[in-house]
């Protein structure tokens, strides 16, 4: 995709919301009022009809496209989001917001504490999926839009899509969960806690009140070495690395000798810069303790919503693998929804959802349009 | 096949299905058949697909379909959960026939079958006087790209459906030039049939996945 298409300075907005009584959380615990960062693409039309929420995953913000002033590098799914892309910023309005719990703008674990004036820390409520979709609905709710035209996103924010579905059925026209699951694995909870381990292990962390001091640099690194071989396959791994060696020779033993060492420390490195360690923990977690159906099978949540689906995966994707989505494609099957799923073939692993960009494309553009126009002629009596 | 055939059947397929009613297209394809009958029929249609880019030019065509393999794909839906399902120029390539068939009558009230009649002269003088396996119209690949596993007459057909209690409703025969009314088992390239009942399957696999 062309620059030219890109959407050009990009800017990020707060939004200071307290609900009377307080963000109550799923945790039984709440805030008096939540900071919700936010970006905004496109124009939002006179009947608010338009408006598609894209929600992030682990490691996202609310800058999902454009640029910011001075910034080589767009947002972080910039090549779907602007004119002519998939969520084609010429008719539609594209939000999105950091989460509840994240460090880039939003209230997190980061954020002052108003009953101590010093950082929750550990002090911040357990959140959940749940209550990072509820701080999206008031984000929603402020714009003055009743019901939005789509909500997606991919991996974690995946999950938000599906929560969206099951609580705020009323208020979504569709929904594009991408490599997700309706709940994490073993395997995935057993990949997120190797992270927290390493967050927690670092002596710098002292157990979440660090924020004076020096961060958990190095378990943060970590954490986030080990997210990123997860996200890659041994394909995309032998594609990029092979077993290339560095071209330098190595004053210390154990310095990276390979370029796939390298690019892992690089990353890790560079990640603790733009993360807060406390948000990775209180993040995996509401990711580990999420499950779509809240103790029940999907399809009875599912059942009846007027909402359009569409299921994205990849093959190689083995963080998210295939037989996770297509549980969600076969809840919609059950419930009797429209829905439609495609389980694209890459080789990028996980992170394909970030890079197959020209199918991805082409199932949302034709997706988007079908629920924007063809909606009355194709639903007038909804379900099978 | 050519696409006038194709044509054929499908505006054939269209005609028995009754407007307005839940349609499941096993092996839909790109979707041809199910856009007809939403555009031409108003039925609510789903489409099952195992070919990435077929299912590509599907949700261009603005239909809801699922990518993935109708041997396996069907044991989810309820029972009753469509009018019809569909096995159009599937059959032939389907690993499990009978467990499919029976996924097919408990999910659909009827079932619509499609398939190129083996039997049919041309094929019997290629295979008889030339002692090749046959290359029709109906059936165009050779033996070494087809993607048919089974090879199976309007006769057998009907055999197979006298054997396991299968009601056939109504049974429609396309040849050369259009709809065939004698000799079907000698003259029609396709066989399209309306059957409905069940066929009894062993405990178990019927009710599973609920």
């Amino acid at each position: 995709m062309s620059r030219q298409n890109d959407l050009g300075i990009a800017e990020t907005h707060t939004v200071t919301i307290s609900p009377p009584g307080g963000l109550q959380l799923e945790c039984g615990e709440s805030l008096q009022a939540v900071t919700i960062a936010y970006e905004t693409y496109g124009k939002l039309n006179r009947d608010r009809t338009n408006a598609v929420l894209i929600v992030h995953a682990l490691s996202g913000d609310a800058h999902a496209a454009g640029f910011h002033h001075g910034d080589r590098k767009p947002g972080w799914w910039n090549g779907f989001i602007g004119p002519g892309k998939a969520f084609d910023t010429d008719k539609y309005f594209i939000m999105c917001s950091n989460i509840l719990g994240g460090c880039k703008g939003s209230t997190g674990p980061s954020s002052i504490d108003p009953s101590t004036g010093k950082p929750y820390g550990l002090r911040f409520p357990l959140i959940s999926i749940g209550d990072m979709v509820h701080c999206q609905k008031l984000l929603v709710d402020h714009f003055g839009i009743e019901r939005l035209l789509s909500v997606a996103g991919g991996s974690m924010g995946g999950m938000q899509v599906l929560a969206w579905l099951t609580r705020y059925p009323g208020q979504v026209r569709s929904a594009i969960p991408i490599s997700t699951a309706i709940r994490h694995s073993p395997q995935q909870i057993a990949f997120n806690e190797v992270g927290r381990q390493a967050i927690m292990a670092d002596i710098d962390w002292k157990s979440g009140d660090y924020y004076e001091g020096p961060p958990p640099a190095r378990g943060l690194s970590v954490a986030r070495m080990v997210g990123h071989i997860t996200y890659m396959s041994d394909i995309s791994m032998h594609d990029k690395f092979g077993r290339q060696r560095k071209d330098c020779i190595q004053p210390f033993k154990f310095d990276p000798d390979f370029e796939v060492e390298g690019y892992l420390q690089y990353h890790g490195e560079n990640f603790v810069k733009r993360f807060d360690a406390n948000s990775y923990l209180f993040i995996t977690k509401a990711m580990d303790n999420f499950d779509a159906g809240r103790g029940k099978p999907l399809h009875h949540l599912l059942r009846g919503i007027d909402a359009k689906v569409l299921v994205l995966a990849f093959k190689s994707d083995w963080l998210y693998p295939t037989y996770q989505t297509k549980e969600i494609a076969r809840a919609c099957k059950l419930a009797g929804i429209e829905a439609s799923y495609c389980e694209i073939d890459s080789t990028y692993g996980h992170d394909a959802f970030l890079l197959e960009i020209e199918e991805e494309t082409h199932l949302i553009t034709h997706f988007l349009k079908k629920v924007y126009n063809g909606y009355e002629v194709m639903t007038d009596n909804a379900g099978i | 096949m050519p696409a006038y055939e194709e044509r054929l059947d499908h505006s054939v397929i269209a005609s028995l299905i009754e407007p307005g009613s839940s349609v499941l297209d096993l092996g839909c394809g790109t979707g041809e058949l199910l856009y007809l009958l939403i555009s031409d029929r108003g039925v609510h249609g789903q489409g099952l697909e195992i070919d990435e880019h077929a299912i590509y030019t599907c949700v261009a065509r603005g239909l809801n379909v699922y990518h993935g393999d109708i041997d396996s794909g069907l044991s989810e839906y309820p029972d009753g959960s469509f009018d019809y399902v569909i096995l159009n120029q599937s059959l032939q390539q389907l690993i499990h026939v009978e467990s499919v068939m029976a996924d097919a009558l408990r999910v659909g009230k009827r079932v619509i079958v499609g398939f190129p009649n083996f039997a049919h002269y041309r094929t019997r003088i290629q295979l008889f006087f030339h002692g090749r396996a046959p290359v029709t119209a109906s059936l165009p690949y050779p033996w070494y790209e087809t993607p048919n596993l089974h090879f199976l007459s309007i006769s057998d057909f009907f055999d197979f459906c006298r054997h396991k209690n299968i009601r056939i409703e109504r049974a429609e025969y396309l040849g050369d030039g259009g709809r065939v009314h004698k000799f079907p088992n000698l003259l029609a390239e396709i066989g399209i049939f309306v059957i409905g009942g069940r066929i009894e399957t062993s405990p178990g696999t019927e009710e599973a996945d609920k």
